[in-house]
């Protein structure tokens, strides 16, 4: 029996990992080939003309060689989706309500894990440290934005979710809403209090900003460096780990078990003896743990944040969510994934193969379509609800 | 029941008659709003200002207070956002104590605001700008003290000539501002026979990934933005860090110590940053040696770019002002005689200028600068050095 519930559990930390490359795997060759079918198909046409004459190369050896880049550009975005999608889909999976105040959550725990280097570099410790204590003060930052926001969850849930929970289901809806736009301001106020200035930027340090080069391309006139940054790199790991774990917790633990019980019928689950607020508390403080720890990863890849910062990256999130099925959090994975690839494949690409007519500044159109047309054709998302295993 | 309603009503006329009665000059309040971004990414700039009028109001408000006038200062915030700025615009043509407002950062926010202060007669100076269409509308209220896009923009491709630029990606932020001026350099760098790789508008403040990858492609000699700094650093910071080498050359929105604070030490790389902007560094113009001296007593801060430009059309509202009061037998003057005086003040001495006004506004010379970005120390952006400096008569 010992012996089965380890091997359990090693099967439940691999199997995210293999869900993740698997997603991030295939839609990389999906998104790539319809890119390659495009630039092919419009290649003779007077769109690959223009471009020859502009850059001197053909339409199709341009997309090949622009594609490796942008895919990765397209996970690291992916995943910091993931993680926030993964907070809409798990108070969902437990409420069955869209908590839209979590995307002012994701901007708290940026704002905390930004104020806190910015004091340490006001108190002149960033500058000299050493590589390994810069990764530890970044890690203290990701800490402090995933407490700050985790408790904020909480808090919020406590105070305004908590009296409506017996209410029809439009009532928390709107009270999530009005929390939302009552935190924007609130995070206003608080960060324009000493200066007027409501934006951080996030301090220089450590090695960060170095890019790793991976290789080297001609294109014509140019050549396209392919390559990673280091802060990219930081960002799909401790969205990795995060994602792993929060899979560990739910699928192999005593409180995952909880979780998913209070996710099934929390009136039975409360008669088996579990603490359904506390089962709720737990649910939003893991939620808003990994909201505020994608905040500051998103602040870090970034550089600037504004309390405004967490409405498109929520909207995004709110949206994978959906695509992937919400409640279900192998699909918020999903979702979050092919969602930031789409939108980058569609902005990389898009000026031209429209000959400039709609640039880049169009790719939000993407990933809304996909909410309607998910929506429209498919409503309980590509991995559908998933109600038995939801949470 | 009537009568007694009739005494009362007789009573309170009476005593409104008995208190409107001649009032001497020395109760009035002339109030002189002003509208900048106060909060938000561009309160650097916009709050500074507002110190700069704040300054002026201070020192300048001698000769009308000698009539027996009492000056004050009626600061608004505009967010940088055309919403808060009409907003704020109708209630400062509400308050008849409210003569002239020095006036915005932002064209985009500007040329709608005016819009109001056009329709009831309010002065309004504008310290900071640019786009063309702010005076061109010829509206008798609105005059400005810098120069205009459609100059700064060719200001701005010529220089790039000069660097022997030949490719340029064009990126601008969809604002009546950043896409104009973009536009002006778009025109000319097509004359001059450099090839436009792309031009792109772009709301993006965060991840410039996707747009990055055509502009990449292409590898220009020279990427320009037209727009303000919060994204222009963002862009370029990330631009360096996927390894592109060229030039960057943005406008006056890029002026801002922030810019460099964002940006980091890789903008400096390559063939470095430059910017072109209408307000030089307050060193830049002989008469700012003491306002320089004066600002940092009172506020404990070096002016930011634009500070000496709040300072003199806060100056200048007050000297129409008092040449309106004088012309009306040291009454207070209506805003019309305010707005006409503005229009008519000859070779009015500020500290970054002396100015006059043309028919439709624009001063009847403007100075231009060229600037580079030589310190990744935020402290030190007011040091940056000249490269060009250029006057020129506005297009008529």
């Amino acid at each position: 029996m010992k012996r089965f519930l380890k091997s359990m559990n090693v099967r439940e930390m691999l199997r995210p990992l293999g869900q993740m490359f698997l997603f991030s795997l295939g839609s990389t060759i999906v998104l790539s080939a319809l890119m390659l079918v495009l630039a092919l198909i419009l290649d003779k046409t007077i769109v690959g003309q223009t471009l020859f004459q502009r850059l001197n190369v053909s339409l199709y050896t341009y997309t090949l060689i622009n594609l490796p880049q942008v895919a990765i550009d397209g996970l690291t975005i992916g995943f910091v989706y993931a993680a926030i999608a993964l907070g809409y889909t798990m108070v969902y999976g437990v409420l069955e309500f869209i908590n839209f105040a979590h995307s002012e959550i994701f901007a708290t725990g940026a704002f905390v894990g930004v104020e806190i280097l910015i004091a340490l570099e006001k108190f002149g410790i960033l500058s000299g440290a050493s590589l390994a204590m810069a990764y530890g003060y970044l890690i203290l930052a990701i800490i402090a934005g995933m407490l700050a926001a985790g408790a904020l969850a909480v808090t919020v849930e406590r105070v305004a979710y908590r009296p409506l929970r017996h209410a029809s289901r439009l009532v928390p809806l709107i009270s999530a809403i009005g929390v939302s736009f009552l935190l924007q301001d609130m995070i206003r106020l608080i960060e324009s209090l000493t200066t007027g200035q409501y934006n951080r930027i996030m301090p220089t340090f450590g090695n960060f900003d170095h890019r790793l080069l991976l290789g080297k391309m001609t294109l014509g006139a140019a050549h396209i460096t392919l390559g990673v940054s280091i802060k990219s790199i930081i960002v799909i790991v401790s969205a990795v780990l995060m994602l792993v774990g929060l899979n560990y917790l739910v699928n192999a633990t005593k409180i995952g078990k909880a979780i998913r019980a209070v996710a099934q019928d929390p009136q039975t689950a409360s008669l088996m003896g579990i603490n359904v607020n506390r089962i709720i508390s737990l649910t939003f403080l893991v939620g808003g743990m990994l909201g505020g720890a994608a905040g500051v990863l998103y602040a870090l890849k970034f550089t600037r944040i504004d309390p405004f910062v967490g409405f498109f990256p929520g909207l995004k999130a709110f949206t994978a969510a959906v695509l992937g099925g919400i409640g279900n959090m192998t699909g918020a994975l999903l979702g979050g994934i092919v969602l930031g690839m789409l939108e980058t494949y569609a902005g990389s690409f898009m000026g031209v193969f429209t000959m400039g007519a709609a640039g880049t500044e169009y790719k939000d159109i993407f990933a809304f379509s996909i909410l309607i047309l998910v929506l429209i054709f498919r409503p309980q998302g590509l991995m559908g609800e998933h109600v038995a295993q939801k949470a | 029941m009537t009568k007694r309603l009739w005494i009362a009503l007789l009573v309170f006329i009476a005593a409104g008659i008995a208190m409107a009665g001649p009032v001497s000059a020395a109760d009035q309040v002339i109030k002189i709003a002003t509208q900048t971004p106060l909060s938000g990414d561009q309160s650097a700039i916009g709050v500074d200002m507002k110190r700069g009028a704040e300054l002026a109001l201070e020192q300048l408000s001698g000769p009308l207070t000698a009539i027996g006038f009492k000056v004050e200062l009626a600061p608004f915030d505009d967010q940088a956002n055309p919403d808060t700025g009409v907003a704020n615009a109708k209630r400062i043509v509400s308050d008849p104590a409210i003569l002239a407002i020095v006036g915005h950062f932002n064209s985009g926010v500007q040329i709608p605001s005016s819009e109001v202060y056009h329709a009831s007669g309010l002065a309004n100076v504008s310290p900071g700008n640019t786009n063309p269409k702010v005076t061109t509308r010829g509206y008798l209220e609105v005059n400005r003290v810098v120069g205009r896009d459609d100059v700064q923009g060719v200001v701005g491709a010529n220089f790039a000539g000069e660097k022997k630029i030949k490719t340029v990606f064009i990126v601008h932020d969809k604002t009546a501002y950043g896409q104009g001026i973009a536009e002006f350099f778009k025109q000319k760098a097509e004359q001059m026979g450099m090839k436009i790789l792309g031009f792109e508008g772009t709301e993006e403040k965060a991840n410039f990934d996707s747009l990055l990858s055509p502009i990449l492609a292409g590898n220009p000699d020279l990427v320009y933005f037209g727009g303000i700094y919060p994204q222009a650093s963002v862009l370029f910071k990330q631009a360096r860090e996927r390894g592109y080498m060229g030039m960057f050359l943005s406008d006056d929105g890029y002026d801002s110590a922030d810019a460099i604070k964002i940006g980091g030490a890789t903008i400096l790389e390559g063939a470095g940053t430059y910017y072109s902007t209408v307000s030089g560094p307050a060193s830049a113009y002989p008469g700012t040696a003491k306002f320089i001296q004066e600002f940092k007593a009172k506020f404990n801060a070096a002016p930011q770019p634009f500070a000496a430009q709040g300072y003199d059309s806060m100056g200048i509202c007050l000297k129409a002002i008092e040449n309106a009061a004088k012309a009306n037998g040291n009454k207070l003057p209506t805003r019309e005689a305010v707005a006409k005086a503005v229009r008519a003040l000859k070779d009015y001495p500020g500290i970054t200028g002396t100015f006059t006004f043309n028919g439709i506004g624009d001063p009847t010379v403007a100075r231009y600068f060229v600037m580079k970005v030589n310190s990744a120390d935020p402290a030190k952006w007011i040091e940056n050095p000249v490269v060009q400096t250029l006057d020129i008569a506005p297009p008529q």
